[in-house]
């Protein structure tokens, strides 16, 4: 797929990927076997009907082709985009065993822009069921769940905290990897569907679990992700220029702080920037940095081979000018007189014989220290879960050890009616994880509505 | 979800107060707990502490002191005009409760809500004696709803030109009567001065900390303070703390971190070179 030169992307916020012409999208889909029983299928976690879409390609059934992506993924234009496909649909391709697989991501993505720049259709509305469910958190599992709710005809309300629908697809992944606009447009078409989106209202604190039940809302998805920064606990940690990966990107992609002044939110940002972690998330911080003009140190624990974050970003940073220091972790932080950080201590570290699991963890080296200039420090060593729900609704269950709600396969929590999944039940992990998890519940929730016991009386027990 | 200021009213010199259309946030809301303001698309989401509810007339009310670009801008609001957003009510709620005698100290803007603290306390059975602090005289306001609501209210300002000089007098007043808990909001440097009065006194002293917020629900971790040597969170974790546990110092030095950049935003507003063209 064709992509802007890394000397010029890294100039601005422009999407980095353009996107296949139609000529490479057909192209692409010939080579794609219509197998009959495709195994692609299996990788996606929400199902998409792979084979029947890409052979709307073929045939120049745009539309129909969109409509089939539609009928399980609510949101192509983002999957097509950020789904990690390499571990997933692409993995499981016939057409992978010898040589490469077919790029379903991108024909899918090419199927989503040409619908928005052809203007979607949206589906009838079915008749009313008369039954009132409450989604927590417009992320993409929300989104999701909102969107197959009010297709099956009960009344949602998506209630978002924030002031901006999408949750991490708004705050979170960078604009040149998704364009905001994007996020918009699919935002858009779930709110066209019936869903009511309320903006700015904080679940635990304007209402919570148990007022739901009693403003008369039947079942309820808890989908608010796990957005609460962690930190390293190293002296130094609250000086100024030390971020959390989410103050980062929230400043910059939510508040557009790349266009102070012209946006209000400001960013402050120096020459070197030294970025804690090795996920997606690190990558992406590192890669905003180096786009708001500074030289950028990613500071990862273990070694190249462990780096969790997706080959192609790794690959997409390190052309861009990435420079990466391996097994080596923060110890304390450094600050001039005004508590502005100044530089940093860091120790080596090495990996140590694998586990019964296989998974190697890692150690320091004794008096291996050494200091390194930093003016900016982006902690990214990962998020747990939002507590505030978990706080306010009685009688949740919850993993003691992470804060992360307890579901069932179908989203079930243990309280009555209550249904959860997304980031906020497994940890920070795939859009297109917690999309499938908004399906399931929704299909659960369902169920539960249409032959359960609703309550009706606006009690509230737990099971 | 509208949020129309329903009335403006002018305090002080830049000093301005909101009545906003919000049932659901008022239905909601209790002392001590604050809002996220957004004016506009693109504006920045403003922290302000809640002055007042009223759940039948579905209303909240907030003041706020012009001190940079987003505040500025946020004063050429009329009444009529509607905000983007108001996010709330959002950190924990103040203790109220019967104490017995309490002492609350305001200083500046944010006397404001502080008397609905007052209220709160007053409700509880206390008795209560109200501080009024100011920079000077012209900075004094509503003296009055004060005197309504407390048992004393004494006044002082930086300069002397109302009532008693800077806060030291608190020391005598607590060498003649005890009190059993004091409340102060304000700048933090007169916080933390407060703070230094009443410790030698053991008297519970609580603060509300404002430090630089961005989400104002924990997700972003600039917000975060340490106190009693724990790193915490002052949306979620307050914005109540225990003054004589807070680190005053980093507070005020993670204050300051983004000064160029806001006195940038300030300059280019006033003079008219800030981006207007999405304004309302
Ligand atoms: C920088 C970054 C890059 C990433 N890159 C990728 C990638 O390339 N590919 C990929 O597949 N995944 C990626 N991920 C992970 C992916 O974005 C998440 O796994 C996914 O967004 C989780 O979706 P969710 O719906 O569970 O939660 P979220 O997207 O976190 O949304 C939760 C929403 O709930 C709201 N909320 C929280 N609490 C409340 C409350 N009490 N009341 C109301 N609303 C509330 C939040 O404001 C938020 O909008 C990335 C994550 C980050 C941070
Ligand atoms: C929980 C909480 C409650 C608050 N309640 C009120 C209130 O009721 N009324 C009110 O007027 N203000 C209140 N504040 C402070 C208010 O949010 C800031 O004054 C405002 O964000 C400044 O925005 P600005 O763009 O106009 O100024 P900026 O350009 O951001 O700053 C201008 C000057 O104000 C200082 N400043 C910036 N942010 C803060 C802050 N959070 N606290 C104190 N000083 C700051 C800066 O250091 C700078 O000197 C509260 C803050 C918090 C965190
Ligand atoms: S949603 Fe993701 S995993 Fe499923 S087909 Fe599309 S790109 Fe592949
Ligand atoms: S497995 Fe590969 S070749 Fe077969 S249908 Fe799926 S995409 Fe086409
Ligand atoms: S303001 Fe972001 S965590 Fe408190």
């Amino acid at each position: 797929m064709p992509k802007r030169r890394p000397e010029e992307r890294v100039k601005n916020f422009d999407e980095v990927a353009l996107g296949y012409t139609e000529e490479m999208a057909v192209e692409e889909a010939r080579r794609c076997l219509q197998c009959k029983n495709p195994q692609c299928r299996k990788g996606c976690p929400v199902e998409v009907p792979i084979p029947q879409f890409i052979d709307c390609i073929v045939k120049g059934n745009y539309a129909e082709g969109i409509a089939t992506i539609k009928s399980k993924n609510a949101l192509p234009a983002v999957c097509g985009r950020v789904c990690p496909q390499e571990e997933q649909c692409q993995k499981m391709c016939i057409k992978g065993k010898k040589g490469d697989p077919i790029s379903i991501g991108r024909l899918e993505r090419y199927l989503a822009d040409w619908e928005g720049r052809n203007g979607g259709q949206v589906p009838e509305r079915v008749p009313s069921t008369g039954k009132k469910v409450a989604v927590i958190g417009a992320g993409p599992g929300g989104l999701t769940a909102a969107a197959d709710l009010v297709k099956m005809g009960h009344d949602v309300t998506l209630f978002e905290a924030l002031h901006v629908a999408g949750g991490v697809l708004s705050y979170g992944i960078p604009e040149f990897r998704l364009p905001k606009d994007i996020v918009k447009r699919e935002v858009e078409y779930v709110q066209s569907l019936g869903v009511d989106l309320r903006l700015g209202n904080l679940i635990g604190r304007i209402h919570n679990i148990p007022e739901l039940f009693a403003m008369g809302y039947d079942a309820m998805f808890i989908c608010s992700g796990a957005g609460l920064p962690q930190w390293t606990g190293c002296p130094g940690e609250n000086l100024g220029g030390i971020y959390s990966a989410n103050e980062f990107l929230i400043r910059v992609n939510l508040m557009k702080a790349y266009s102070f002044p012209t946006e209000d939110t400001p960013i402050r940002i120096g020459k070197h920037v030294v970025v804690i972690g090795g996920g997606n998330v690190a990558i992406d911080c590192a890669r905003i940095s180096m786009r708001l003009g500074a030289t950028v140190c990613l500071n990862y624990r273990r070694s190249r081979n462990e780096l969790p974050a997706r080959r192609e970003e790794i690959e997409n940073a390190e052309e861009e000018g990435l420079m990466c220091k391996f097994l080596s972790a923060p110890v304390e932080f450094y600050g001039d007189e005004r508590g502005w950080v100044r530089s940093m201590r860091c120790t080596c570290m090495e990996l140590t014989e694998p586990d019964e699991s296989g998974r190697q963890s890692v150690q320091p080296i004794a008096c291996s220290d050494f200091e390194i200039p930093a003016d900016t420090v982006i902690i990214a060593i990962g998020q747990t879960p939002n507590p505030i729900i978990q706080r306010t609704t009685e009688g949740l269950r919850t993993n003691p050890r992470n804060g992360t709600i307890v579901v069932d396969a179908d989203g079930r929590t243990n309280l009555e009616g209550v249904y959860a999944g997304g980031d906020v039940s497994t940890g920070a992990a795939t859009v297109i994880s917690a999309m499938g998890a908004g399906k399931r519940a929704a299909r659960s929730i369902h169920e539960y509505l249409m032959n359960g016991t609703a309550r009706g009386d606006g009690s509230f027990t737990g099971k | 979800m509208t949020y129309k200021i329903l009335a403006k009213r002018n305090l002080a010199h830049k000093m301005t107060m909101f009545e906003v259309d919000a049932p659901e946030i008022a239905a909601k809301a209790k002392p001590g707990q604050f809002l996220i303001v957004i004016a506009r698309t693109g504006s920045e989401r403003i922290p302000l502490t809640i002055c007042d509810f009223d759940a039948q007339k579905g209303t909240v009310t907030f003041a706020f002191h012009e001190v940079g670009k987003s505040t500025k801008e946020l004063a050429t609001f009329a009444e009529g005009d509607v905000l983007l957003n108001v996010t709330g009510p959002l950190g924990n709620p103040s203790e109220i409760g019967c104490f017995g005698r309490v002492l609350c100290v305001g200083g500046g803007i944010m006397v404001a809500p502080l008397l609905l603290q007052v209220k709160a306390m007053k409700a509880a059975g206390n008795e209560v004696t109200t501080v009024l602090g100011c920079r000077s005289g012209e900075f004094l306001f509503m003296k009055k709803e004060a005197m309504a609501l407390s048992d004393e209210v004494l006044v002082a300002s930086d300069d002397g030109t109302a009532g008693e000089t800077g806060m030291d007098f608190l020391r005598d007043l607590l060498a003649c009567k005890m009190f059993d808990r004091c409340v102060v909001m304000g700048p933090v440097l007169m916080m933390r001065s407060v703070c230094e009065i009443t410790r030698p006194f053991n008297i519970p002293t609580v603060v509300t900390l404002t430090p630089i917020m961005i989400d104002g629900m924990g997700m972003c971790g600039v917000c975060r303070v340490t106190v009693n040597g724990k790193m915490l969170f002052g949306c979620v974790d307050g914005p109540e703390f225990d003054g004589h546990q807070t680190n005053f110092d980093e507070l005020v030095k993670r204050q300051r971190t983004m000064l160029p950049e806001e006195r940038l935003s300030s300059i280019m507003w006033e003079s008219g070179g800030g981006c207007k063209c999405e304004r309302k």
